[in-house]
């Protein structure tokens, strides 16, 4: 999509080939969250939860779209 | 203020080399490079808090490009550090204040980031999803025009047959993804499950019955490709995908620390 920094480079290739719903089902649910006194308090849940209601109705809505002409 | 940054973490490990993700633009297009703390090392970019703010964040969160844009080059340190060490990836949006309040956190757990490598070590995650296939409907509605007289009749006895199929077929889908599941724990060392992705997500009109991940010997990893492929041709109304290998996201767990002193 817009990376076009990585897209010029074979080695990155692959991760265009990654659906972005699997990728999103690591990044956002998975990987290490450390809660101290130092983090700012920005990837809690609740902002995760946005992101996702986000992305549903996002990809939802451009299916909806595709779906028409089919 | 206009200038207030903020140190986005991607990653930790033991070691990590600058040339290793030299090539590679972070999020926002912000270089990556390198935060020390104890005997550990994270992958970070220093990014401006006008773009990463709690606010601001909320507000990209709901634009799919930025979020897909990010995700991916979040994503791609992660790997090219993976590709040299073992490496446990920090979630999507960790952030820090600066690179010494980074350092210190990396110094005051470097007990739990050594246990957590330790578990990842020489292990690759991958993922397995099965879809429930739905069964063909043409079988029975072709052929059986006797009732051209009666319509309706024919309609409702065609609809209950394929009710029953469909019912049929998908209580086997399920028991044959619990199976998939079962076996292919047996040669993972962890194995967990997400929840299913809906259609919208996944793209497939099929309905997905199983997300799953395994976090799998690096020395198994072709024996576990190989079962993946015999599962799938085991259980008959189900179709299966592998993803992967990926860095061990669902499997980089640190304890949460006691909710000690906060600033």
């Amino acid at each position: 999509m817009s990376q076009p920094v990585a897209t010029r480079r074979p080695a990155a290739v692959r991760y265009e080939r990654i659906a972005l719903v699997d990728l999103l089902d690591r990044l956002l649910a998975g990987g290490v969250v450390i809660s101290g006194e130092v983090r700012l308090s920005i990837a809690d849940v609740d902002l995760v939860h946005i992101s996702l209601r986000a992305l549903i109705s996002s990809v939802s809505t451009a299916l909806e779209h595709g779906s028409e002409h089919s | 203020m206009a200038d207030a940054t903020a140190v986005w973490a991607y990653c930790v490990a033991d070691r990590m080399a600058p040339e290793w993700f030299s090539h590679l633009a972070g999020v926002g297009e912000y270089p990556v490079s390198v935060v020390t703390g104890g005997p550990l090392a994270a992958a970070v970019s220093v990014v401006g808090l006008a773009e990463y703010g709690e606010q601001a964040l909320a507000r990209h969160l709901e634009d799919l490009t930025w979020l897909e844009s990010t995700a991916r080059s979040h994503h791609a340190v992660v790997e090219a550090v993976g590709a040299h060490v073992p490496v446990i990836p920090m979630r999507l949006a960790t952030l820090y204040r600066d690179r010494d309040s980074l350092g210190a956190m990396l110094e005051a757990r470097q007990q739990d980031f050594a246990e957590a490598l330790g578990r990842v070590t020489a292990r690759t995650e991958w993922g397995v999803k099965v879809y429930a296939v739905r069964p063909e409907p043409a079988a029975t509605a072709a052929g059986e025009d006797h009732d051209a007289d009666r319509p309706g009749a024919a309609y409702l006895r065609r609809r209950r047959s394929q009710l029953d199929a469909s019912q049929h077929a998908q209580r086997a889908a399920l028991a044959g993804a619990e199976e998939i599941h079962a076996s292919l724990g047996q040669l993972a060392v962890a194995a967990g499950t997400r929840a299913p992705q809906a259609p919208q997500l996944s793209g497939q009109s099929d309905p997905m019955i199983l997300n799953a991940v395994y976090l799998v010997e690096d020395g198994e990893s072709a024996a576990f490709a190989e079962a993946v492929q015999r599962v799938a041709s085991l259980h008959e109304p189900v179709r299966v995908e592998l993803t992967g290998p990926w860095p061990p996201y669902s499997f980089a767990f640190v304890a949460e620390a006691a909710p000690a002193a906060r600033q």
